[in-house]
């Protein structure tokens, strides 16, 4: 102790020259509530911290805003850019329509690594393991047999001055469960924890409680300032989670809050630098609106949303007019008017995938894809993976739009290698205007051996969601915008052009039946040799060894005599 | 005065570790996981922190689609308390939790790259309570369906373990069907044990909820932490009392408790020494003054050079890159064991049909 205070007072006079220089890290924290057409609402949580450090130079040593942990792991493995997610049910983007940031359900990790780092395996399987240890999540299963390394899909999100796809790696478990057990490491990386801020209403009670969850964490380099002359670290931790009409409350629309995670906001976080509060009450049918919110908001936004012009309730939790009136803070969302079902927008892209076929022993797998725009045609890059014990035909493969088959412009193939190696199936396929596209592969089951199988092999397995990437092209033009005034939901995924916006969806997991065998069988089989042997050998040796002699009869105790007279008057032989 | 003395040699050890190991999967095995959140609740209530317990968890009912109040999970009907809570780690879970796995834990024996947080780094100064349930035998105890540990595997991993000098002190309480059958082989010091029935008894759940639909805990398991409510982090409770806990009018089974391989009384052995954490305090009388802006330590790491030509963000769809996208070329490798072998017993066939004088044509 006597020591660390020798060095506070030497450090003193050094900390004098300093004064005055601006932090060089910034949170932001933001929630964006969006009404559903189906009636749910969905609630994104934005949190990001940016940190003008030169990171993987590994030369920090403070770490204020940004967290400890993450920032050793860029720094000693040579990540340029980390993305997980880990996701509790589907995103039904039919009737949802465009997500904002989809994740596939389980745990997906992808890491672009810097170009120094030179055994790149070993770096992805360090990686793995540490980070299985921060979030509580079973990552160290993370292997070959689950890594793939797409080709077209899966550019970085952040600065990159070459891609080189040998750096990059992609690994999906279906079969994670995420619970409150990888909610509370998340929050825990958070500047101010669960405490203030946005993250209060992070319940694990009510969010878990929902019919979709996924928290991620996004990390990536990104442009300092509008010149892109020097690199800043993003942080970025996003949670959504939607909210199901029917299991919270009696069937009735509207949402408040409170209803929604039995908590209201008290304040901003004191380490924010912006804390926001963003309603989507674009009006449906340009008419009027739909949505009546309370309390009224601090100011309106317009923005053009993937591709679309949305308006935006904003309410600023750092103006000191929020808090003017009441305590907390509880924005209710009222609908105006029933909402019709035939109002419901179809989303430009979707997809479905399921398997068919009938038996244990092959099947198939379909995925459909459609293009609801009336007239405009755009590719979309498809990544299937495949894990090794579904043996794909590639003969089979069939691409059909419109009754023609469709011929991709680019395929990348990988075939699995037994217990090494999944399958990697990358297209890239133009879809035309107002179609579906089906495309139909056909597999086999592989029989494991009896080791391989987990406890619960009736359950099935899993495989992982395929990815769909695609330029939609958009209704209205999008202009160029500054990156750091914009809302947060608006700029994870880098803009080229104003024409189309870039989109990443993920189709259905599938849960396919491997034949097993009958687990019992061993047993049996010992039991069954082991009477057989002991009835066959066990007679032999009697047979063999057994010698007889004659024995004299004996007289008998008082119960043989008693026996014998009876038997005399009965007139049958004596004992 | 001697008295406080004497209390503060009492006991040798100055860190706890907690291991806690729920073996049981499925739904209708509910009750296995509540029985080890419910210690672990209160082994964290009374001081153990995060850092120093290795709770696995072999499946997850809290986010179970069966469950129907998510992220909860309840130990007394009417669903009263929540043992799941809001802060819980769990090291390992789901097919993470094998008997290997286990082993490697007390033994150490873990691949390098495991992180902390699931690694028992315990030392010769360490108590460790370590708390199993689950299905189990007269012998064995069954982990996942799948595989079990028999009793003398369990004695011969504790051995290893204080030849490593990995604890001090260990309390091993087992709440299964014919628990006590697990602790008959132990054989090294220091090992105290507690079983929730003997030899052909069975272990029997408590009470089911109707809104749940499954029992909710096991009977020794639920006694128990009715009486660790009770204590608190300064209590003077001792191990005779936890040897009472579950008589058998309310506990069905008798349970069961071993206490000759362990040196000291149980009647000087706190609760607290295995349920409780130790911690170091140091008062000090000095004020240390902390500097308000900190931002001198910030200026010593050098800026990152600045680029010569803006950077840009990579285009996330580059459509006619990636149709110019030629595959690269495979490097070359020498060919394996298995086609030069092929080869070989080609050309060895070949030489002995038509003889040796043809070796000279080829070359």
């Amino acid at each position: 102790a006597a020591a660390l205070l020798l060095l506070l007072l030497a450090a003193c006079p050094g900390a004098g020259r300093g004064a005055g220089r601006e932090r060089r890290d910034a949170l932001r924290e933001e929630l964006l509530l969006s009404p559903l057409p189906t009636g749910d609402v969905a609630a994104t949580f934005q949190f990001r911290t940016r940190w003008d450090a030169d990171l993987p130079r590994g030369a920090v040593s403070h770490y204020r805003l940004f967290p400890k942990a993450l920032g050793r792991l860029v720094a000693a493995l040579g990540v340029r850019e980390l993305h997980l997610a880990l996701t509790q049910g589907f995103w039904r983007t039919r009737l949802w329509g465009q997500p904002p940031l989809q994740a596939p359900a389980g745990a997906e990790l992808w890491v672009w690594f810097q170009p120094t780092v030179t055994d790149v395996d070993k770096a992805w399987k360090e990686l793995s393991n540490i980070l299985s240890g921060i979030f509580c999540a079973s990552l160290n299963f993370i292997d070959s047999t689950n890594t793939v390394i797409p080709t077209a899909s899966f550019k970085p999100l952040g600065l990159a001055n070459g891609t080189d796809h040998h750096l990059l790696r992609y690994a999906v478990l279906p079969r994670e469960v995420v619970c409150t057990e990888n909610l509370t490491p998340w929050k825990k990386l958070l500047p101010c924890g669960s405490k203030a801020g946005l993250a209060v209403l992070l319940k694990a009670e009510r969010l878990f409680h929902s019919s979709y969850h996924s928290q991620a964490v996004h990390i990536r380099p990104i442009c300092r300032d509008a010149s892109c002359m020097a690199v800043s670290w993003e942080l970025r931790q996003t949670l959504t989670v939607v909210f199901d009409v029917f299991s919270s409350g009696q069937g009735k629309k509207d949402w408040s809050l409170f209803k929604m995670f039995s908590r209201t906001l008290t304040d901003a976080c004191p380490l924010a630098s912006q804390s926001k509060v963003y309603v989507d009450i674009s009006p449906k049918n340009k008419e009027k609106e739909l949505l009546e919110v309370t309390p009224p908001p601090t100011s309106v936004h317009e923005a053009v949303v993937q591709g679309d012009k949305k308006t935006y309730a904003v309410y600023d939790l750092l103006s000191p007019s929020l808090f003017n009136t009441s305590r907390s803070l509880n924005v209710q969302l009222k609908w105006k008017r029933p909402q019709d079902s035939s109002e419901m927008p179809i989303p430009v892209l979707h997809a479905q995938r399921y398997v068919g076929g009938y038996g244990l022993q092959t099947g198939e797998i379909c995925t459909l894809i459609y293009n609801t725009h009336p007239y405009r045609a755009f590719p979309v890059i498809l990544l299937e993976t495949v894990p090794w014990y579904l043996r794909l035909y590639v003969h089979t493969l069939t691409i059909i739009t419109k009754g023609k088959e469709n011929k991709p412009s680019y395929i990348h193939y990988q075939p699995a290698q037994d217990r090494r190696r999944p399958h990697l199936l990358e297209m890239l396929i133009q879809l035309p205007a107002n179609s579906v596209t089906k495309i139909t592969i056909q597999f086999e089951r592989a029989l494991l051996k009896w080791t391989e199988y987990p406890p619960d092999p009736n359950h099935g397995f899993y495989v992982g969601s395929s990815v769909l990437s695609a330029l939609v092209p958009s209704v209205i033009a999008m202009k160029d915008v500054d990156v750091e005034q914009s809302p947060l939901f608006t700029s994870l995924f880098p803009s080229s052009d104003g024409s189309s916006y870039f989109v990443r969806l993920y189709t259905e997991p599938l849960l396919v039946n491997l034949p097993t065998p009958d687990f019992s069988m061993p047993y049996n089989v010992i039991c069954l040799t082991c009477t057989v042997v002991a009835v066959c050998y066990g007679s032999f040796y009697n047979l063999l060894t057994r010698t007889f002699h004659v024995e004299e009869p004996s007289r008998g105790g008082l119960a043989k005599r008693l026996a014998n007279v009876i038997r005399k008057f009965r007139g049958v032989p004596l004992l | 005065f001697q008295d406080q003395a004497e209390q503060f040699f009492r006991s040798g050890h100055t860190n706890n570790w907690a291991v806690l190991v729920c073996t049981s999967r499925f739904w209708f095995n509910y009750r296995h996981v509540a029985n080890t959140l419910s210690v672990y609740r209160s082994v964290k209530r009374l001081g153990i922190p995060d850092s120093h317990i290795v709770l696995m968890l072999a499946d997850d009912m809290a986010c179970n689609p069966r469950n129907p109040k998510p992220a909860t999970v309840f130990s007394h009907k009417n669903m009263e308390l929540n043992v799941y809570g809001d802060d819980v780690e769990v090291d390992y879970r789901s097919y993470e939790v094998t008997v290997e796995n286990f082993l490697r834990v007390l033994t150490g024996r873990i691949p390098p790259s495991t992180p902390r947080s699931k690694r028992l780094l315990s030392d010769d100064r360490s108590n460790i309570l370590i708390y199993m349930t689950g299905h189990g035998g007269n012998g064995f105890l069954k982990f996942q369906d799948s595989e079990e540990i028999t009793n003398v595997e369990l004695a011969d991993a504790f051995e290893q373990m204080w030849q490593k000098r990995r604890y001090n002190e260990l309390l091993f309480i087992i709440d299964t069907c014919q628990g006590a059958s697990m602790y008959e082989r132990f054989y090294s010091p220091n090992i105290m044990a507690l079983a929730s029935s003997q030899v052909g008894e069975d272990s029997l759940s408590h009470q089911p909820d109707l809104g749940i639909g499954v029992h909710l805990m096991d009977r020794y398991t639920f006694y128990v932490l009715e009486f660790l409510e009770e204590i608190h982090p300064a209590s003077q409770t001792n191990m005779n009392d936890l040897f009472q806990v579950c008589p058998k009018s309310l506990c069905v089974s008798t349970p069961g408790h071993r206490t000759d391989l362990f040196q000291r009384d149980p009647q000087n052995v706190l609760i607290t020494d295995f349920f409780g954490s130790v911690r170091k305090v140091e008062i000090t009388t000095e004020t240390i003054s902390l500097d308000r802006d900190l931002a001198g330590f910030e200026s010593e790491f050098p800026e990152g050079e600045l680029a010569t030509e803006p950077l840009k963000y990579a285009e996330q769809l580059p459509v006619a890159q990636i149709i110019h996208q030629k595959p690269k070329q495979k490097d070359w490798h020498p060919p394996g064991g298995f086609i030069l072998g092929l080869w070989a017993l080609i050309i060895m066939v070949f030489f002995k049909t038509y003889g040796i004088k043809h070796m000279k044509h080829v070359f």
